[in-house]
Parts: structure tokens; C-alpha cells; sequence
């Protein structure tokens, strides 16, 4: 009883507790500040959506027995090509469809983007699933480096690629994909706008966390499905399911194409609620960033729930959404909440690392 | 006992150890003389590896409150609380399995972490760690210890390449090249042996012995301590059974001792026995039937298991009784032919023993038999819902879990089986032993099979728990007529539930006995003196 | 016979795979960026210099099994803190360079301690855990060098801060402080010092041992002396001191000497077996001479010179300065990692690295022995990243150790080495492949596709794809292992 906090940490770990301390003392830093409180709650909610679904592709990769899945920019690069499509055909702008309603138009355009991504991250997923069931016990370290390289592959990839429309192509003829390409003639803020509201100086991207929200849904009802219950078992122990007639090499399959597919699904959305899409190595750390929010959330490399990438990603955006703000009352124009960043997401990562005890058991 | 004007090199009296309230040795003696082999035998579990870990300070004996009794080296009483200890007094221990670097050459592995190196500049400064290795003296030894255990080799290839036979003589020349080695413990060596392989070793430790090493021999086979023994330990059930002269005994008496009978009964009495069992209805055939289960290899069987039966499978560990059920069950790769009810198996087809309603209550408890994270419920239903589709219901063209029917399935199952537990969403990593065992067996019957393996169904779990865990099976047998094999290392729950009993030794079929053969018939059986040989139903 | 030396040669091949790959893809990249050589191999040998160290450093957590220590960025940033202080110090020449070292070693010593002390909680997870550290610590660093440096800790150097005066400069000139310290010792001064330094030794040494009251050898003390006294005298003769007050060493000279070392040394060892042989006695012949191989030598020593006429390669021999001190530090290095292996503390990280188990059992230190490969490691990365910065004379203070482990990983595996298994001779082999088609690949690229940048995104794609390709590889071969370890736990469950 000496130490009150003692069981708080015990249960949570101390790089959670740190993290959700620093959240509320932002907070309270804000608030002394005397800043828009609402309208920093507003960025809050949405970069929640932004990023929850990317921090949902750990969860049937997790689930699945694959662990912590670094290498999401595999389904990334599905997403982005599939949002690329769709821009280089103008979908967004056709005449028949805006006739309709523009936002109609552009909800069309970023739903086709999605399917296209969701095409190509089922191939990509399906082949990056095979790799990884030849690399059981290793698969993070794995993880990472083919997430690097895919994403250095696809640098090569976006010079090369026969785009022409002139939204992507760098002007005055220079070769290849711009770094930055805008969305606003495209499916910019299509789900941020969709039935958006502001109570109280609080803007709700009310379509953007529907979707967000359909999303984990999705993933809820397949875990309680047939199949998606005996992925979790081959995932939580291999020998149970195999004793019970699982395939198990199937299901981390499976697991791996879903967890590359909602990749995909997440950065269409992340970067029509952003404006833009990133190329190059824009994506590069994505991955790092969804990781370090589900295990903000209370997740381990053997266990992820949606709980905690509701609650992950909420806190961890959070805190980059006030950090900046906070940070620059402190010390002008300076990148205080990048080093707060790096610092807080790559602490959680490698407390969940040392928290394995024997590398999995399996050396 | 009879006290002996003797000395002896280690005197172990009295030993005692309890593991968290159970108590593993109950006041053994060990009493070992200067150059004597000195078998030391007993079943699985009779308490030889918590012995031999007491002897050598394992860390283990002493974060879990240490041991009672007194150690004695050369007539003094010594306390060996570190592995450290243990190898200053002279005690070494040669490894059942290798603790070999493939990588290195021999000599670097006889000498590893003892290298002998000469100060250089560099050590002076920084000391010790820096001293350079001093080959020349290194291989001078390392050919030494090779030329006592007559092993003909380089000492500088790399063991890599080497037999399997030759690495266990390395470890002994390792053990040997150690300054004032008085007491060599070999743990059952010649398990992974070949015949001239163990021939050859059996040879080296009687050379060991004559230069006045006393050798302790932790063996199941009678054959081998016959030939090389001078006197042996008995132990059995953690108590100490008798010390004997080899050349005052013979091999009947030694394996009664090993068996013991006990008179208590596990089952009182399991309801009448209505059954009629029909010789020519055959529910499990098995024709050189080969499992590579690692540690418990199955090489080639044929038996013949009767529809309504209860039969059980006995043997020592790692003679390969365990890889029976897995291999059926797909867990390890299996080859020969498997007819269930007649019907063949595939055995390279994932879940097709549960297919045919066999069902497989796991040996490894929370390595194969339960998901300890998820809760009882989600236990007792997941393969009865992969297997047959129970507990689902369709909405649209999705397959869901039908909580409800799982629940109320789940609550029955915990009522019957008595399941002691703050409810069924309790996580079954958070129960007992013997619960555990029940949700298994709960998950098992939920699959309502023909066929019933149960693979050492009372393995840490308290006598209570046990008596009613064997008294379920024989009712489940009676009362449903299910075809229930038992395989155990305990051959008491064998003798008292099963109606036959098969003992597998090597990795075969050693014979078929009755629950009231002798104590001997079942000794000899298990000791490989009949490997593969006598049969009689 | 044929057939054997055949398959052999098809093992061969195989077994070196990588390496033959990576040649392939230099020659071919070198051939279309239509570079002269005369432009390649110099700019080769710079970076060779540049690099070498830091990737030598790496060979050590290899063998003590932590695989590649991508902590070594951890390192690189030690050696940035330690620059950073000297430069506003204002210690500039060799002087300052040697301070630098100086203090870079302790702060060094301590990261590495640090990630020593974290890879022993995750272990089997090294790799993974050595990058996310590595991200880790480049979070503290930019904390440290944004905002303690100047923010808490007041420093007053407009050159090094910001106008703003919290926060360092983007970028640090070391053109009047610390480029080219030690690519610039001239020769003499080398053999001078090392003249002195071995005298040292050697008095230390008998020293040590009479007051230990050991024997002696005063024959072998006397000879070494001698041979120490002659090679500095030589040092006296006007044409050898003219030769040696350069600080850079033309390749040309370079390949000369080789070939004449490479003689007299295979002429000493034939002297020293026929002395020995003389004295006839069985134990003291350490190896018998081989004839075949000398003469190979010898005859090979003679190719190299004659080829030196083609003018071609002369070309380019004369186009190639070689800065010595650099150079002597890598073969050190190389050295060290040789001589550390024979010591006790070596056998120890050897038996560590091939099992833990064994390592245990036989009574070593696992943790500690790891925390010691690490220790050694991150110092070495951290001397590697000085002799880096010296020889580029510039400090992009945010930038220049974020790649640093990423490429000198790279370039050892392209080497040959595996997370298992790494030489000296891999990471040698390594850098001047990856660097090769560091240079060609921007060339090349513009020649083929019209755009630098393709070969650019081109390389940077081989460094990651090399490493994940060798990460998978490993995994692969670990993952197919059979499982003895979960039989043991069931029989220890058993008994």
C-alpha cells in the first residue's frame, strides 16, 4: 500500500501508464494554454479515423499467430495503386456520376479505389503469407525488412509506371509519380464530409468513423465466425488446432491476407482524410505507427483485441494531435512532437519486444 | 538395513524433497562406492532425476525450499547448493542429450569454458579474458582424455560430421578431462544408441570404472546393468526400495522390485459389467504403423483394438506409447495402416481421425489441449464446431457462433463433469490440473466420438481428482459402450480400469498382458527384455 | 577426379551465390553507366576508407549469435555527441581527433552496456529489437541535440547553433577542425610511433615478467628489438624518408610493396623452417613449409607487378591515393577481430554464440559475454563513424547516422555473411561490391532509363532487399530445424 500506483503499472506496464499520464497532462497543458480545447478534440477525433484502420490490420495478424505485423506497406502499396487508378481515370469526375451529387461521385471513386486495393492486397497478402509460413518464430524481424523493401521496390515502381494523367505525373515532363498527390479533384475528405456535424465547437467526421466503426465491426463478426474462430485458436496455439483439424498454415494465410487488405482500406482512407497521397517513402513507417498504436492500446505480440485499437489509436493520436500544438507554446516552430513521436512509439514497441520472454520460444 | 563396514565415495541419506506440497522423495539413501557402476533404476517418476538434481545444487531444488537429508563425499558431510559446488567435489554428468557445439572441433568441445590459455600483453592490462588460447596444451589434453575412454579420433575435426556414438563419448572425455572427476553420472546413455554404439559405451564405462571413478547408471534396461553393473538403487514412487548387489540378484526379482504391487485400488468399483465384447469387431487396426514423434518414435506395430474394450497402453517415456495417438490424430507424421471401424485412415489428411469420430484428450495439457487464454466454454465447443459444425448458426452466408447453444452446452458439461470453476467464461488457464483435465475430456465427449483416446489422463493431477477422472472413462465405456484407450505411464491406472494391456518398449509392440499378470511379466515387459518379442492376448 | 572437382565447383558456385550475383549486377551496372575506371576505382578506395571500419564492427555480435547489430547506429550517434563537443571546443588537427576518440570511448562504452543489457531481454528478438532501438535513440538524440543543447545546456557558438540559439545547425563544417586528421599522418610519423610503441611493449613486457619472476626469453626480446631498431633506421636514408613524409600512399606504390612483402615473407618463412629443421626437433616445427604454396605466391606476387605495366590498370594505379593511417586502422581492425577470437574471452562469445545452452552448462557467463560483444561492437561503430566523418569533413548533424547501420549491414551481407557467420574477409568483399554499385548505379540508371534517380531508388532497394532476403534465409533455415527443444520439456514433465 506504499506505492499506490504499484498495481496500476503491474497491470498495465509502466510505458502505458507514462504514455496515458502524458495524455492527460497535455491536456491539462492545453487547457492552461487556454487553447481551443473542442477544436483540438475535433483534430482528435479525426485522426482517430484516419489511422484506426491501419491499426486494425494487426488485429487478424496478430490474432493469426504472425505477431506484430511490421510489414503492412505491402497492402499500403496495393491501396495506394488502387487510389492512383482511380484518379488517372478521373472517376470522381465523370459526368454521369457527379450528375447525381459531386460527393455521390467521389464516394463512388474511393469505394472503387477500395476494391481495387482490396484485389490487389488479397495477391499481395496471399504471397507474403506464404513467405511467412516458411519463416515461423522470426516473423517480425522478417516483417520489417520485406515492408522496406517493398516500399524501396515501388520508389522504382513509381517512376516507371505508365501513369499520364497530369494530377500524378511530375510537371514540366520529368519522369515518373509526384511525391504528393493531391485528392482534391478526386475523393479528398469524402468520408470526413459525409454527414458531418459540429456540436460545440466540436467538428464529428461522422461518415469517416461510421466507416471506421463498419470496419471493426467486420473484423468483430469474423472472429466470431467459424473460420475466424479457429484462426485465432491456430494463432493462440498451433498443436490446439492442429489437434482440432485446423490447418494452421491456412488460417495464418488467411490471416495475413485480411491484415493486408484492411492495410489497403486503411490508407485510402488515411489519405482522403489527409488530401493527399504520399508516395515514395511516404508510407515507410506506417507500419511502425499502427504497431506502436495497438500496443499503446493494451495489446501484446500475442494478443490484440479491437478495444485496443479504439483505445490505442485514440490515445496515440491524441497525443500527436495535442503534442504539436502544446509543444510550440513551449518552443516555437520547433518539431518538439516529431522527437515526442519517435520517442513514444518506438518506447512501446521495444517494451512489448522485451516483454517476450525467449524470443518466442522457438530458437 | 544392513550396515556395512565400507566406504563410500557419495553417501546420500535420508533425502527428502517436496515440489509445492507434493512430495517427490520421501528419505532415499544412495550409497555409492569408489570405481563401481552403480545402477540406478525405477519408473518414470519414481523421483531418480530429483535426485540426481539435489546432487548436483540444480537451481531448481533450491528456489523451491531446497532438500532434507545429509550428502556425504569422502566421509564429509557437504552442502552443494550451486552446480558450481558440484564440479569442485568431483561430480560430473554425462547429458542424455548432447551438449555438443557441431561447430567446433573436439577438442574445443572438451574443453569449452575451461580453455587454457597463457597471459599476453593484453591480459595484463585487462585480465584474464584476454589470455590467449593455448592450443598445443589444449589438444595434449583433449588426446589424453580421448586415449582413456579408447575413442579413435582426431581430436581437431569438427564434431558436425561425427556418428551419433561418438558424441556421447565426447561428453564422457569432456567430463574425464575435469581435475579430480570421482563420480560420473551417465543418464540414461544408451537411449539413442545403437546396439554396437551401446555395446562400445558399456565397454568405456567399465575402463572408467577400473581407473577408480565411481559411475552412477540411470537406466530402464535390466540387460545392460546385468552386464556392467557391481550394485544397484531401486526406487519407486519417491521411496527408496532397496540397495542390492548385482551378483545377489537376478533380473525376475529386480523387476518385481521396480513394479511393486499395490494394493490399493483406484476404482472402487465401476457399475456392472454388461458388456459382451466381440472379438471379430475390430474398432482399431493398426499395421506397421511408424509415428516420427520426436522422443517418442512409434517403428512399426501391429495391434488390434476390440470395439467396447477398454484398453490400455503402457511403457516407459520415450519408448514411443505417446506417438501412438498423436500419429492418429495427425499431430506427427504417421505412415502405415490405420482402419478405424474398418475403415482406412488417412493419415495425411489433416482432421480425419475426427472424421471418423475419434476423439484425443491430449498428454500435453497446455501445449495441445487447451487454449489456457480463452475461457472454458470457448474449450469445450471449439472442435465439436470445427469438426461437425455444432454450435453455428447462419446469418446470410456467414457462419456464426451461436453463444447460446454454446453456453448452455458448456454449463451442462461443467454440471456433469464436475468442474470446479467461478464460472464457464473463467479463462481454463486459471484452473487446476485435474479441471483442465475435465474441460479436455468435456471438449472430447462434445465430439460425441466411437473412439476415445485418452494419453496419460491423470498427470499431475491430485489422487482425488484421478479416481474420479478413470471412473468417468470406465462409466463412459460401460454405460455409452465407447471404445476407450488409456495411455499412461502409470501402469497402477492401467491395472485397475483396462481390460488389456499392451507395453510398448522401443518403439514396439513388446506384448499384450492382463491386468492381474505378474509384476514381473509387467517389469521385464517394460525393461525391453522382450523387445518385440513374446505375445499372447 | 574431374567429376569431383566439378560438382565441387558447382558447390562452390552455389555456396557463393550472393557474392556471384553481386558481381554480376557491378560489372553489368559498371559497363552501362559507361564510367571509366579511372573514375570508379578512385572514388572506390575513398569510400573503402570511409566505410570499411564500420562494417568490421559488426562482425563481432555475429559470433556472439546476436545477429546483425543494427544497434550500431546507437554508436554512430556516440561518435556524433562526442564530435559535436570537440568541434565547439575548438580541438582541431590530429590532437582534436584523438580527443574525439578519447571521449566518444566512454560514451560508447556505456550505450553499448545499455543495449547489451536490453538484447538479454530479447534474445531471439536482436534484430528487430536493434532497429526499433535504433529509431528509439534517434528520438533522444534529436531531443538532445534540438533542444537540451542550447535549451538546458547553454552554448554559445553561432557556427554550431541556430540564430535562435536553442538547437544545433543542420549541418557542421570540419573543415578547419578535425577533415582528414587521420587520413593525413604521414608514414614516418606511423613508423616512428610504432617504433616507439613496440619498444614499449617489449620493456613492459620483460618487466612484468621478471617481477612476476617468470622466464624470460631474452633472445626473442633481443631479435624483435633489433628488428624494430633496423626498420627505424631505414627510416634515416633520404630516398626511404622522402617516400614516407607523404600522408597518402599511391596505389601504384601500394601494389608494389605488396608483391615485395609477399616475397620476402614467403623467403623468411622457407629461412626460419630450414633453421628449425636444423634443429630437428619434432614440437617446435609449427608447420611444415609448403613448398607449392610459396611458389604460387611468389609466382602470383609477379603476375600482379608485370600487370602494373598495362596501361590500363596504370592508369588507374597512379589515379588512386591511398590515405595510410586509414587504411592501417582497418587492417587493425581486422586483425583484432582475428587475435579476440583466439583469446578465452573470444572462445567464450564463439561457444555462446553457436548455443547458449551449451555455453551455460559449461559454467560461462551468457549475459555478461553478450553485454561484452555489444560493449566492443558500439565502440568500434562509434571509432568507424569518426574515421567516416573525418574523411567527409562535413557533419549533417540529423542525418548522417540515420543509414549508417542499414548500409554497412547491407554491404556485409552482399559480402557473403549470413546472420550466422560473418569474416573479415565477407565484410572487405562486401564493401567493395555495395559501394561499386553505390557509385555505377545513379549513372547507370540515367543511361538506361534517362533518370539518375531510378538507380538511386535502384540501390537503395539492394540494401534492404539484401538484408531481407538474408533475414529470410535465416528464419527459413531456423524454422526448418526439427523441433528437439518441445521433446526435452515433455521428458523433463515426465520424470
Amino acid at each position: 500500500m506504499r506505492n499506490p500506483l504499484k498495481p496500476l503499472v503491474e497491470k498495465f506496464g509502466l510505458p502505458r501508464v507514462i504514455i496515458v499520464s502524458f495524455f492527460l497532462f497535455l491536456i491539462a497543458a492545453a487547457g492552461m494554454f487556454h487553447m481551443n480545447l473542442m477544436q483540438l478534440l475535433s483534430d482528435c477525433l479525426r485522426r482517430w479515423g484516419m489511422y484506426g484502420i491501419l491499426a486494425l490490420a494487426m488485429v487478424p495478424a496478430v490474432q493469426c499467430g504472425i505477431g506484430l505485423n511490421f510489414g503492412i506497406s505491402m497492402g499500403i502499396v496495393g491501396g495506394l495503386l488502387g487510389g492512383l487508378i482511380v484518379i488517372q481515370f478521373r472517376v470522381a469526375e465523370m459526368p454521369s456520376l457527379v450528375a447525381v451529387h459531386p460527393l455521390f461521385a467521389m464516394w463512388v471513386a474511393v469505394l472503387l479505389a477500395i476494391v481495387i486495393g482490396v484485389v490487389l492486397a488479397t495477391g499481395i497478402g496471399y504471397l507474403y503469407g506464404l513467405l511467412l509460413n516458411r519463416v515461423k518464430g522470426s516473423e517480425m524481424t522478417v516483417t520489417t525488412y520485406v515492408g522496406f523493401s517493398i516500399i524501396a521496390f515501388m520508389n522504382m515502381m513509381w517512376m516507371l509506371l505508365p501513369f499520364t494523367d497530369g494530377e500524378l505525373i511530375w510537371p514540366n515532363a520529368g519522369k515518373g509519380l509526384r511525391n504528393t498527390i493531391s485528392l482534391a479533384a478526386s475523393f479528398s475528405n469524402v468520408m470526413n464530409k459525409t454527414l458531418a456535424f459540429t456540436v460545440a465547437g466540436v467538428t464529428v467526421p461522422t461518415g469517416l468513423l461510421l466507416f471506421f466503426f463498419l470496419m471493426c465491426f467486420l473484423v468483430w463478426l469474423f472472429m466470431r465466425s467459424k473460420t475466424g474462430m479457429a484462426m485465432g485458436a491456430a494463432g493462440a496455439n498451433p498443436m490446439f488446432a492442429t489437434a482440432a483439424g485446423i490447418n494452421v498454415n491456412k488460417m495464418r494465410i488467411i490471416g495475413t491476407v485480411l491484415s493486408t487488405v484492411l492495410a489497403a482500406v486503411g490508407i485510402l482512407v488515411y489519405a482522403q482524410g489527409f488530401g493527399f497521397i504520399q508516395l515514395y517513402n511516404g508510407p515507410m513507417m506506417m507500419g511502425f505507427t499502427s504497431v506502436a498504436a495497438v500496443l499503446i492500446g493494451g495489446a501484446s505480440p500475442k494478443k490484440a483485441r479491437i478495444t485496443h485499437v479504439l483505445i490505442g489509436t485514440f490515445l496515440f493520436q491524441g497525443i500527436m494531435a495535442l503534442g504539436l500544438p502544446v509543444a510550440n507554446q513551449f518552443i516555437p516552430e520547433s518539431n518538439l512532437s516529431e522527437v515526442a513521436r519517435l520517442i513514444i512509439s518506438n518506447g512501446i514497441i521495444i517494451y512489448a519486444l522485451s516483454q517476450v520472454k525467449g524470443g518466442s520460444g522457438r530458437e | 538395513m544392513e550396515k556395512e563396514k565400507e566406504t563410500y565415495v557419495l553417501k546420500m541419506d535420508n533425502i527428502a524433497k517436496e515440489y509445492y506440497g507434493n512430495r517427490v522423495l520421501k528419505g532415499v539413501n544412495l550409497h555409492i562406492r569408489p570405481g563401481e557402476i552403480h545402477a540406478l533404476m525405477g519408473e518414470n517418476g519414481a523421483g531418480k532425476s530429483t535426485l540426481m538434481n539435489i546432487l548436483f545444487g540444480m537451481p531448481v531444488i533450491h528456489t523451491t525450499g531446497g532438500y532434507e537429508g545429509t550428502i556425504e563425499v569422502n566421509g564429509n558431510a557437504v552442502n552443494i547448493d550451486t552446480p558450481l559446488k558440484a564440479m569442485e567435489l568431483g561430480i560430473g554428468m554425462v547429458h542424455q542429450e548432447f551438449m555438443l557445439i557441431p561447430g567446433f572441433s573436439v577438442t574445443e568441445n572438451i574443453k569449452v569454458g575451461r580453455e587454457k590459455s597463457v597471459p599476453n600483453l593484453a591480459s595484463r592490462v585487462f585480465g584474464p579474458s584476454m589470455e590467449s588460447l593455448d592450443f598445443k596444451a589444449m589438444r595434449k589434453d583433449a588426446r589424453k582424455a580421448l586415449k582413456t575412454i579408447g575413442l579413435q579420433i582426431e581430436e581437431y575435426v569438427k564434431v558436425a560430421g561425427l556418428p551419433v556414438g561418438y558424441m556421447q563419448f565426447i561428453e564422457i572425455a569432456r567430463e574425464l578431462d575435469k581435475t579430480g572427476i570421482q563420480i560420473l553420472v551417465f543418464d540414461e546413455p544408451t537411449a539413442v544408441l545403437t546396439e554396437s554404439e551401446a555395446e562400445r559405451l558399456l565397454e568405456a564405462m567399465r575402463v572408467i570404472s577400473s581407473q577408480g571413478i565411481a559411475i552412477i547408471f540411470i537406466t530402464h534396461r535390466l540387460d545392460e546393468v546385468m552386464a556392467v553393473a557391481d550394485s544397484m538403487t531401486i526406487l519407486r514412487d519417491g521411496e527408496f526400495v532397496a540397495r542390492k548387489e548385482i551378483k545377489d540378484t537376478n533380473v525376475v526379482e529386480i523387476a518385481e522390485l521396480m513394479i511393486g504391487r499395490k494394493m490399493e485400488k483406484l476404482v472402487d468399483d465401476a457399475g456392472e459389467d454388461s458388456r459382451s465384447i466381440d472379438e471379430s469387431q475390430i474398432a482399431v487396426s493398426l499395421r506397421d504403423y511408424k509415428v516420427n514423434m520426436p522422443g517418442e518414435q512409434v517403428k512399426g506395430i501391429d495391434l488390434d483394438i476390440r470395439k467396447g474394450e477398454i484398453f490400455g497402453i503402457g511403457g516407459l517415456a520415450g519408448q514411443g506409447k505417446l506417438g501412438i495417438p498423436n500419429g492418429i490424430m495427425g499431430l506427427y507424421k504417421a505412415q502405415g495402416q490405420v482402419k478405424i471401424n474398418g475403415e482406412v485412415l488417412n493419415l495425411t489428411k489433416l482432421g480425419d481421425a475426427l472424421d471418423h469420430k475419434v476423439a484425443f484428450v491430449s498428454e500435453d495439457r497446455r501445449g495441445v489441449g487447451l487454449l489456457l487464454d480463452e475461457s472454458i466454454e470457448q474449450n469445450i465447443i471449439f472442435s465439436a464446431m470445427q469438426t461437425n459444425g455444432k454450435f453455428l448458426k447462419k446469418i446470410g452466408w456467414m457462419r456464426l457462433y451461436d453463444g447460446a447453444a454454446g453456453k448452455s452446452h458448456a454449463e451442462e458439461m461443467v454440471k456433469t463433469l464436475d468442474i470446479r470453476c467461478t464460472g464457464i467464461k473463467q479463462p481454463a488457464g486459471a484452473l487446476s490440473g485435474g479441471n483442465q483435465q475435465k474441460v479436455c475430456l468435456a471438449r472430447a465427449l462434445t465430439l460425441e466420438p466411437d473412439i476415445l483416446f485418452v494419453s496419460e489422463p491423470t498427470r499431475g493431477i491430485d489422487i482425488g481428482a484421478k479416481k474420479l477422472v478413470l471412473e468417468y472413462l470406465a462409466k463412459l465405456n460401460r454405460e455409452q459402450g465407447m471404445t476407450v484407450i488409456i495411455v499412461s505411464s502409470e501402469l497402477m491406472e492401467l491395472r485397475s480400469v483396462a481390460d488389456r494391456i499392451g507395453i510398448i518398449s522401443d518403439g514396439k509392440l513388446a506384448c499384450i498382458l492382463k491386468p492381474d499378470d505378474s509384476d514381473a511379466d509387467f517389469g521385464l515387459a517394460m525393461s525391453g527384455a522382450w523387445k518385440g518379442g513374446r505375445k499372447d492376448a | 577426379m574431374n567429376k569431383k572437382s566439378k560438382i565441387n565447383m558447382w558447390d562452390f558456385l552455389f555456396q557463393n551465390k550472393v557474392v556471384l550475383m553481386f558481381l554480376v549486377l557491378c560489372i553489368g551496372a559498371t559497363i552501362a553507366s559507361k564510367q571509366p575506371l579511372t573514375f570508379v576505382i578512385p572514388e572506390l578506395f575513398t569510400r573503402i576508407a570511409r566505410n570499411s571500419f564500420i562494417v568490421l564492427s559488426l562482425i563481432i555480435p555475429v559470433i556472439a549469435g546476436m545477429g546483425l547489430n543494427f544497434g550500431i547506429v546507437i554508436g554512430a550517434m556516440a561518435a556524433q555527441v562526442a564530435i559535436f563537443f570537440t568541434t565547439y571546443w575548438g580541438l582541431t588537427g590530429f590532437g582534436g581527433f584523438a580527443a574525439t576518440v578519447a571521449l566518444s570511448t566512454p560514451i560508447a562504452v556505456f550505450f553499448g552496456f545499455l543495449v547489451g543489457k536490453l538484447f538479454n531481454y530479447m534474445k531471439g528478438n536482436e534484430m528487430i529489437g536493434g532497429l526499433v532501438l535504433g529509431y528509439f535513440a534517434e528520438g533522444l538524440y534529436q531531443l538532445l541535440f534540438l533542444f537540451i543543447f542550447g535549451g538546458v545546456i547553454k552554448l554559445n557558438n553561432s557556427d554550431l547553433m541556430i540564430v535562435t540559439g536553442v538547437g544545433v545547425k543542420n549541418t557542421i563544417d570540419l573543415k578547419d577542425t578535425v577533415k582528414y586528421a587521420l587520413d593525413t599522418v604521414p608514414m614516418l610519423t606511423i613508423v616512428e610511433v610504432g617504433f616507439y610503441l613496440i619498444l614499449i611493449g617489449l620493456v613492459c613486457s620483460t618487466a612484468f615478467k621478471m617481477v612476476k619472476k617468470q622466464e624470460v626469453d631474452v633472445k626473442a626480446t633481443v631479435i624483435k628489438a633489433a628488428a624494430a631498431v633496423v626498420v627505424y633506421g631505414l627510416t634515416f636514408i633520404k630516398p626511404v624518408e622522402r617516400f614516407l613524409s607523404a600522408d597518402r600512399l599511391l596505389l601504384l606504390s601500394a601494389v608494389e610493396l605488396g608483391c615485395l612483402v609477399t616475397v620476402l615473407w614467403q623467403a623468411f618463412l622457407f629461412v626460419r623452417w630450414k633453421a628449425q629443421s636444423r634443429r630437428a626437433d619434432e614440437d617446435s616445427v609449427s608447420e611444415p613449409f609448403n613448398t607449392q604454396k610459396a611458389i604460387a605466391y611468389v609466382v602470383l606476387a609477379a603476375v600482379v607487378y608485370g600487370l602494373t605495366y598495362v596501361p590500363a590498370l596504370y592508369n588507374v594505379l597512379i589515379a588512386v591515393r591511398l590515405p595510410v593511417m586509414t587504411y592501417l586502422c582497418i587492417g587493425a581492425l581486422c586483425g583484432f577481430n582475428n587475435i579476440l577470437m583466439k583469446t578465452r574471452l573470444g572462445q567464450n562469445m564463439r561457444t555462446v554464440g553457436q548455443s547458449r545452452t551449451v555455453a551455460n552448462a559449461a559454467g560461462i557467463n551468457v549475459d555478461k559475454t553478450r553485454v561484452i560483444a555489444m560493449i566492443f561492437s558500439t565502440v568500434l561503430a562509434s571509432w568507424g563513424q569518426l574515421i567516416f566523418l573525418q574523411n567527409v569533413g562535413t557533419l549533417s548533424t540529423y542525418g548522417a547516422h540515420t543509414q549508417v547501420g542499414q548500409f554497412a549491414i547491407a554491404a556485409l551481407l552482399v559480402g557473403g555473411a549470413s546472420v550466422q557467420n560473418a569474416t573479415n574477409k565477407q565484410a572487405l568483399l562486401g564493401i567493395v561490391l555495395f559501394h561499386t554499385l553505390f557509385i555505377v548505379s545513379p549513372l547507370a540508371g540515367k543511361e538506361l532509363f534517362g533518370d539518375p534517380a531510378i538507380g538511386e531508388y535502384f540501390r537503395v532497394f539492394v540494401s534492404y532487399g539484401v538484408i531481407a532476403m538474408s533475414l529470410a534465409m535465416h528464419a527459413w533455415k531456423k524454422a526448418a530445424k526439427p523441433k528437439i527443444e518441445s521433446d526435452g520439456d515433455g521428458n523433463a514433465e515426465a520424470a
